[in-house]
């Protein structure tokens, strides 16, 4: 935080790109185990979904 | 920067997921498989459960009355409806031997953590970007956050359920849950950031919001599950989201408070 004024815009620039790009891979990847639709993946998830308490069924 | 935070929400990730599969293995899934004997009719809540001396009686005294208010079924006509209404989740389930099923189970605890453990690194760079520093301390209390975000605050309105249990309508329940996870994390992180009243007082708000929403309800009771195994998979499911939480936010703060490589 005690670096020049333009250095930090840029690199929170791109700090901020990569802490959404992580966010995003995160919650994909609790979409996929816990909320999907699709019933292959329901089925393989099952015990989890219930155990982590995600809504099933 | 990408590749520390990437590397540490997947070490820590992993680590908790594995964890999480040794508590389920022991303590969650023989509650799972021994519910889903109810949830065919194999078993029957009163008629199938040993030593349940006053369940004999009550199975032919009491057989109208408790089918009336739509309590646990007390006879074999009772649990048909109610398991058929359900099994057809279960068909593909019930046909995958058991080590495939509880690798599976490994492999998407696995996946989840490490989606937890993304999001919470998330968490941690967009802190630093206001200065906050996280360490493997500033980690557990991120964790124990995440467990109240997205497993014990959605548990207030959808307890967490064994197979063959009624609930309502899946993509409503799934927007009250996904809208709580996302409530109860802001109204954390204000509260444990916010550097005023105001802040803390909004940070109340969001937590206490879903809550006063309240969760959709099934229209009535009627599981075929016996209460004592449903509470105790409850707790059980809670404390190993406990558990596996906390190791996973102290891991990724540990991880993250590392010096880049």
């Amino acid at each position: 935080m005690t670096t020049s004024t333009s250095l930090s815009t840029a690199k929170s620039g791109s700090a901020l790109i990569a802490i959404l790009f992580v966010t995003v891979l995160g919650v994909s990847s609790v979409f996929l185990t816990g909320l999907a639709h699709s019933q292959t993946l329901h089925d393989a998830a099952h015990d989890v979904r219930h155990t982590t308490g995600f809504p099933c069924h | 920067m990408l590749k520390h935070m990437l590397t540490g929400a997947l070490f820590a990730g992993v680590l908790a997921g594995l964890l999480a599969a040794l508590l389920q293995y022991f303590l969650v899934q023989p509650l799972i498989v021994l519910s889903e004997r109810y949830e065919s009719g194999e078993l029957v809540h009163f008629a199938g459960v040993a030593g349940a001396e006053a369940g004999h009686d009550h199975d032919h005294a009491a057989t109208e009355p408790a089918a009336a208010e739509g309590a646990a079924p007390a006879a074999d006509t009772a649990a048909a409806p109610a398991a058929e209404a359900h099994d057809h989740h279960h068909d593909d389930g019930e046909e995958t031997p058991p080590l495939t099923r509880n690798l599976l189970t490994v492999g998407f605890l696995g996946l989840v953590y490490v989606g937890y453990g993304l999001i919470l690194t998330a968490g941690f760079a967009l802190a630093a970007q206001f200065g906050i520093e996280i360490t493997a301390r500033q980690g557990l209390l991120w964790g124990l956050a995440g467990f109240a975000a997205f497993q014990l605050a959605p548990a207030i309105g959808l307890a967490p359920e064994l197979p063959g249990t009624p609930a309502a309508d899946l993509t409503a329940r799934q927007i009250w849950w996904v809208g709580t996870a996302i409530a109860t994390a802001g109204g954390l992180a204000l509260i444990g950031y916010g550097r005023s009243l105001v802040p803390l007082l909004a940070g109340a708000v969001l937590l206490a919001l879903p809550h006063v929403i309240g969760a959709p309800e099934p229209e009535s009771f009627g599981g075929v599950v016996p209460p004592e195994l449903a509470a105790s998979f409850a707790a059980r499911a809670l404390a190993v989201g406990l558990i596996s939480w906390t190791v996973l936010g102290w891991l990724a703060g540990r991880f993250w408070s590392q010096p880049e490589a």
